[in-house]
């Protein structure tokens, strides 16, 4: 009878690059803006185009953070979430209108005040809407994604047609209030104040996700049910009412997104929520569905693709989105971060 | 004969079989029993809608996949034979060039669209697709100088194809049954015989083995492929069959109006269209096709008059006229659309099948 061989445990350190993997999304940021800044000759125009990528993605996550969780909590796909979109935007932009006197007067105050109400206003409509449109559009097809897929861009059109509608077939055109036009001189970069502002927004509301989302009991039961919700149901949550809540911020988040969207580009129209539906499935897919974060780092990735590219070659800039999107998905089929699902 | 021809997949229904041969005697005899400029372009566009709704319908239908890329497809189809018809000049060896590789392209499109984004959800698909057919709308539509831009490309057909062509002179005089022998004539009969041709291949399709497994992946895909049979592979091949088969319906259309841009080939409208088409006429049943694409294509001809009709009688009333108006009409669809997914999930055809 031999002996059992000698305990002898082997102590290996993770290598490098396992333990860099679950950062490596988040470094894939950064490692655009050098990439950037290697490619642009000008360190004022890269500047430029950094905060106005920035600010883009900003508005992108905005638009597609309700998606992403209403997908990983309920496995709802919502083709209609760009119709929360255009219907914020209107809204909004109708009370900014309404308010022109505070929008065009030249003080940071009043015009602040003014975007604030158009804020608010666009995000109880669409948040009221939102919870119209579970009740009536998405609620009678759960578990069905084709119907899901169906229903919901059926409910696109017929809002998008409700929108013209009410509002005219004519796209709008505003104007920025007052004290956010221009740009400010910083090392000999413009940086346009507004994009400023929806950097600011975005990193508020992100933080602001985060902390309900890492911090607060209903946080807790969310990403619970994100992983497990037969698991979070058996002990005793209806899960049906936080989804019917995530809808709702999620909607409402989508119309403070169309706002934001519709001031940036300065005109709108009952399309503008289906074009930028685009721009929010790509960030959702590279982000991985179901995930915040990966939206966030996936929108941020998107805005300043796109404008980078634009700027060094504008041919292109139409098809730099896709590309980042098959490149990400060549390297993690599944988007940056999955969102792991106990079976 | 009947039976073969229509691969054993019979209408099922007294009641649908009047109708679909009413359709189909309409459709085959359109230039004799409707003359008229606009009633035979209506006929002609509902034999092209067919092909493409009874292409997209293999897809939700039989497959389960729902694409938004399909009017990318038709539209690869229709500037294949424009593109053909600049370069080559006019015959019908460009024709028949532009249509082959417009559909060669439309499948490696679809496979290369399909092994991205198939191999992981199906969901993805359905997401990837409307991202990739809305750049290439817009790519489209940048590249005027190969395309042709907003503008789209005007070209030349063969003289046969053409209302300057006269023949049967001697015989009949130039006319039978008093309609003029001319090119327009042949052109209608080419896109009629292609349509009829290309539905009775999708309906051999979809009634041989390869669509019993389609239907089988559609109900449960994970048992279907704990038997043995590999779902992506049966996915993307049935995506790549169903980009080509739309790639020359598109070349069909390409030959009917001599004509091709941006608008009538890959806008989001015609894709809505289709989506209609396919959910009125009835999902997972190549009949549903027909009815649906002639339901929705004489709407869209004749409806709209008689909704701006209505629309005058309630002239006065605040927002009902708007809402009646022939420009929304997209509204109204939209909302059958929805209530006809929730109660009539198969559709006119699957309706009149469980009657009988």
């Amino acid at each position: 009878m031999t002996a059992a061989p000698e305990h002898a445990p082997t102590m290996a350190k993770m290598s490098l690059a396992d333990r860099l993997a679950p950062w490596m999304p988040l470094l894939l940021v950064p490692a655009l803006c050098i990439l950037g800044f290697l490619a642009i000759p000008n360190t004022g125009s890269w500047l430029t185009l950094t905060v106005a990528g920035l600010a883009m993605g900003m508005m992108i996550f905005i638009m597609a953070s309700g998606l992403t969780l209403v997908f990983g909590l309920m496995d709802v796909i919502n083709f209609g979430h760009g119709a929360f979109v255009s219907v914020g935007a209107f809204v909004g932009i109708s009370v900014i209108l309404a308010l022109s006197h505070m929008a065009e007067a030249p003080s940071l105050m009043l015009n602040l005040i003014a975007l604030l109400v158009a804020v608010i206003g666009a995000m109880l409509a669409t948040g009221v809407m939102g919870w119209a449109f579970e009740k009536v559009i998405v609620e009678p097809v759960y578990g069905f994604h084709l119907k899901q897929i169906l229903v919901t861009m059926g409910g696109l059109i017929v809002v998008e047609q409700l929108i013209i509608v009410l509002w005219g077939p004519e796209e709008i055109y505003i104007s920025r209030p007052e004290m956010l036009k221009g740009a400010i001189t910083f090392a000999g970069a413009a940086l346009e104040k507004y994009r400023l502002v929806a950097v600011g927004i975005g990193l508020l509301v992100f933080a602001a996700m985060r902390l309900v989302l890492r911090h607060t009991k209903i946080g807790l039961i969310v990403r619970a049910g994100v992983q497990n919700g037969e698991m979070v149901q058996a002990l005793g949550y209806r899960l049906r009412l936080v989804f019917i809540g995530v809808f709702i911020a999620g909607s409402a988040l989508a119309g403070l997104g169309g706002v934001m969207w519709g001031l940036y580009q300065e005109v709108i129209t009952a399309h503008m929520g289906n074009q930028a539906m685009i721009l929010i499935f790509i960030v959702v897919i590279i982000g991985g569905l179901g995930s915040v974060e990966g939206c966030f780092i996936g929108a941020l990735l998107v805005g300043l693709t796109q404008n980078y590219v634009a700027f060094l070659e504008p041919k292109l800039a139409l098809i730099s989105n896709i590309g980042l999107m098959v490149a990400i998905l060549m390297w993690r089929p599944m988007g940056m971060i999955p969102v792991v699902k106990a079976k | 004969m009947i039976n073969s021809l229509l691969s054993g997949d019979l209408p099922r229904s007294k009641l649908l079989a009047l109708l679909l041969g009413a359709i189909v005697i309409c459709l085959a005899l359109a230039p004799f029993l409707f003359p008229g400029v606009r009633t035979v372009d209506t006929a002609a566009r509902i034999c092209i809608f067919i092909v493409l709704v009874a292409s997209y319908d293999l897809l939700l239908g039989y497959g389960g996949i729902v694409s938004f890329a399909h009017t990318m497809f038709f539209g690869v189809g229709a500037y294949g034979v424009a593109l053909a018809s600049t370069h080559m000049g006019r015959g019908f060896d460009a024709i028949a060039v532009g249509a082959a590789s417009g559909a060669i392209i439309a499948a490696l499109l679809a496979l290369v669209i399909g092994l991205f984004s198939l191999r992981v959800r199906a969901i993805f698909f359905a997401m990837i697709t409307l991202a990739v057919a809305s750049a290439v709308a817009v790519l489209v539509s940048q590249m005027s100088g190969l395309t042709g831009g907003e503008d789209g490309l005007t070209f030349k057909l063969p003289r046969e194809l053409g209302p300057a062509f006269k023949f049967g002179k001697e015989t009949f005089d130039g006319t039978l049954f008093g309609v003029k022998l001319n090119g327009k004539l042949l052109a209608y009969y080419f896109v009629f015989l292609g349509a009829l041709i290309l539905f009775l291949g999708m309906l051999r399709v979809v009634n041989s083995p390869f669509g019993r497994v389609l239907q089988a992946l559609r109900e449960n895909d994970f048992r279907a492929e704990a038997i043995g049979y590999r779902v992506v592979y049966y996915r993307v091949a049935a995506t790549c069959l169903s980009a080509a088969v739309a790639a020359l319906a598109g070349s069909l259309y390409a030959v009917w109006l001599r004509y091709v841009g941006p608008d009538t080939t890959l806008s989001m409208e015609i894709m809505i269209d289709i989506l209609l088409m396919v959910v009125i006429g009835g999902m997972g049943t190549m009949y549903g096709a027909i009815i649906g694409a002639t339901l929705f294509v004489l709407a869209q001809n004749y409806l709209q008059n008689l909704m701006g009709a209505a629309s005058g009688l309630v002239e006065g009333i605040p927002i009902l006229p708007e809402l009646l108006s022939a420009d929304r009409w997209l509204l109204w669809l939209g909302v059958l659309f929805i209530l006809s997914v929730y109660f009539f999930p198969t559709g006119v055809v699957g309706r009149l099948r469980q009657q009988s």
